[in-house]
C-alpha cells in the first residue's frame, strides 16, 4: 500500500460518534483514574502508532493543537501523513509546544519535565502525553490515591519511563503546573492526571 | 452513505460542530485534571441568551452521546422553562432520552441545586455557572484573580467572611459559599444554596461547571475534597428548616417557600420536584397534600 492510501484510510467509520466515544472513554479514565476504560478498535493508523492511540488523536487534536512524535513514531512518513490528513494537526518544533504527545515507546521517552507543564497562571497549557502500552497488568505496580479514587487503585502498566515512580513525585510536587497521562492499550484507556500520587509499594 | 439508525442530520450531532466539540472536551479533560482550576475556552453563540445556560448546554453537548439518558433541573424542579426548554433541546438536536427521574439519568444538568437522591458513579452532573470566578466580587480585574489562583492567596475571602461575622454576626452568605478543592483551588460552586455544598465533598460523581458568558469551564472529579470555607469559632453550617415538606412530608431537603393566596398564606415545599413526587408515591404525606391519591401525569417533554 503506498503512502497515499495509507494516509486516507483507518480514520473514523463514523466520525462524530466514534469521536464521542472515544473521549468519554478519556473522560471517565481522567475522572478515575486507574481505571481501564475499554474502547473497541475504532482506527486504523500506520504502525507502529497503536489503533486506541491513534483513536484518542482523532478524537482530540486538530489545527489547535500542536503535536509531538517520539522517535519511533518520528520517521514514518506514513504516520505523519495519516496524522496529518485525518486531524489537520501540525507537528511541535519542540516538546515544550506541544498540546499532545503521542510516545510509542515510554521505556525510551525523554523525561517528563521536557515537556510543556503550563504556567502558575495557566495551568492548562500543559502536554497531555498519551503513551501507548501493552498492558496494565505485567509492569511494575503503583499503588495510586488522589482525586477520583475512592482509597486506592493499583495498575502495572508495561513499559513505563525509566524511574517513573520518581519523575512523577516531580511532577505532583510541581502542581498545580504538570503533564498529564493517557495510557493507551490495545484494550482501552486508562489516565494518570497531575493529581494522582503514586505511593511506594513495599516489597 | 448507509442510512443512519437515527433520522437526524449527524454532522452537527448535539449542535456543536466537531472542532467545537473537541476544543470544550480538550477543556473538560484539563478541568478533570486540576480539580477546581478555571479553564478558558472559546465558548460559542447558543440558540439561547447568555445566562440561561449556555455554558452549561456546551458542556451537556459536547459530552453526550447516543446512549445517555438526560435529566435537566432548574432550581430543583423539572418543569420549569428553562428545563423543559433545554431538555426539548437536547431531544431536538441529538434525540437522546430524557428523564425526570435522578436515578436514570446519566447527565443531569442543573442550574443551582444537586439532587436529594444520592448520585452514583458513572452519573455526571452539570452545572450552569454565571460567574465561575469566586473572587470577581471582591477584585474586579481578572489580571489580579489569576494572580491570586497562582499564588494561592485567598486571603480576600477569608476577610469578606470575617466581614459578614462582624457585621451579622454569623456568615451570612447562604448560596454561592465559596468552597477549597483537593486543599489547593477556592472555587465558585454556582449559586446554588449552602445546603447543597456537603453533597459535593467526595460525591461518587463527575462534576463539570460550564460558564458560557464569561467562557471557562471547571470541573470536580469524583471522590474529591470539597471544603467549605469557614473560621474554628464559626464553622460552617447549612440551612435547616424548622417544619417539614408540606406535600411530601421529607425532613432534611432543601425547600422552597411558595406564596398559596393574598392573605400571608404560605408553605414550605421540596424544591427537588422528583424527589417530592417520588416520597408522595411511596406514600407519603405532608399537612397540604391532596386528598386524593397524585395522578400519574405525563413526565415533562
Amino acid at each position: 500500500m503506498d503512502i497515499a492510501t495509507q494516509a486516507i484510510e483507518g480514520g473514523f467509520a463514523d466520525p462524530v460518534f466514534d469521536a464521542q466515544t472515544v473521549f468519554r472513554a478519556v473522560m471517565d479514565a481522567m475522572a478515575r483514574p486507574g481505571t481501564l476504560q475499554p474502547l473497541p478498535v475504532f482506527a486504523r493508523p500506520p504502525a507502529p502508532l497503536s489503533a486506541t492511540a491513534g483513536a484518542i488523536a482523532l478524537a482530540l487534536c486538530d489545527n489547535d493543537t500542536p503535536l509531538w512524535l517520539d522517535l519511533v513514531l518520528q520517521p514514518p512518513a506514513a504516520i505523519k501523513s495519516w496524522l496529518g490528513f485525518h486531524t489537520g494537526a501540525p507537528l511541535a518544533n519542540t516538546p515544550a509546544d506541544a498540546h499532545f504527545a503521542l510516545i510509542a515507546t515510554p521505556a525510551e521517552m525523554m523525561a517528563l519535565d521536557g515537556f510543556s507543564q503550563g504556567t502558575q497562571d495557566y495551568p492548562d497549557r500543559s502536554t497531555t502525553l498519551i503513551l501507548q502500552v501493552s498492558d496494565l497488568v505485567s509492569g511494575a505496580p503503583l499503588l495510586l490515591e488522589g482525586p477520583g479514587i475512592e482509597t486506592t487503585a493499583t495498575i502495572a502498566p508495561a513499559q513505563m519511563p525509566r524511574h517513573f515512580v520518581e519523575q512523577w513525585k516531580q511532577n505532583n510536587q510541581r502542581f498545580p503546573r504538570g503533564v498529564d497521562i493517557i495510557l493507551a492499550t490495545p484494550e482501552g484507556v486508562a489516565c494518570l492526571p497531575r493529581t494522582t500520587r503514586i505511593k511506594t509499594m513495599e516489597a | 452513505m448507509t442510512a443512519q439508525p437515527t433520522d437526524i442530520a449527524t454532522y452537527n450531532f448535539a449542535y456543536l460542530d466537531e472542532q467545537t466539540k473537541r476544543m470544550i472536551r480538550r477543556a473538560i479533560l484539563k478541568g478533570i485534571a486540576i480539580p477546581g482550576y478555571q479553564v478558558p475556552f472559546a465558548s460559542r453563540e447558543m440558540p439561547m441568551p447568555y445566562g440561561w445556560g449556555t455554558g452549561g448546554v456546551q458542556v451537556t453537548a459536547s459530552i453526550i452521546g447516543p446512549d445517555d439518558v438526560l435529566k435537566v433541573i432548574d432550581q430543583g424542579a423539572d418543569d420549569t422553562t428553562n428545563a423543559v426548554s433545554i431538555r426539548a433541546f437536547f431531544k431536538k438536536v441529538a434525540n437522546v432520552a430524557v428523564t425526570t427521574e435522578t436515578a436514570k439519568a446519566t447527565i443531569i444538568q442543573t442550574r443551582h441545586r444537586i439532587p436529594e437522591h444520592p448520585l452514583t458513579a458513572g452519573q455526571v452532573l452539570v452545572y450552569q455557572v454565571p460567574i465561575p470566578e469566586p473572587l470577581r466580587f471582591l477584585e474586579p480585574r481578572e489580571t489580579e484573580t489569576r494572580k491570586m489562583h497562582a499564588l494561592e492567596e485567598y486571603g480576600l475571602m477569608h476577610v469578606k467572611l470575617y466581614e459578614d461575622i462582624a457585621r451579622h454576626g454569623r456568615i451570612a452568605t447562604t448560596y454561592a459559599y465559596p468552597v477549597k478543592v483537593e486543599g489547593r483551588y477556592v472555587m465558585d460552586p454556582s449559586p446554588t444554596p449552602k445546603f447543597d455544598n456537603p453533597k459535593m465533598h467526595r460525591s461518587p460523581a463527575l462534576q463539570l461547571f460550564g460558564a458560557g458568558r464569561e467562557k471557562r469551564i471547571y470541573a470536580l472529579p469524583p471522590f474529591t475534597d470539597v471544603v467549605s470555607l469557614d473560621f474554628e469559632d464559626h464553622p460552617f453550617e447549612v440551612q435547616t428548616f424548622d417544619q417539614p415538606c408540606a406535600l411530601c412530608a421529607a425532613e432534611n431537603v432543601y425547600l422552597d417557600e411558595v406564596i398559596l393566596d393574598d392573605h400571608g398564606g404560605y408553605m414550605f415545599v421540596c424544591s427537588d420536584t422528583d424527589h417530592c413526587e417520588k416520597r408522595r408515591e411511596q406514600g407519603h404525606r405532608g399537612h397540604l397534600a391532596p386528598e386524593s391519591p397524585l395522578e400519574k401525569t405525563e413526565p415533562a417533554q
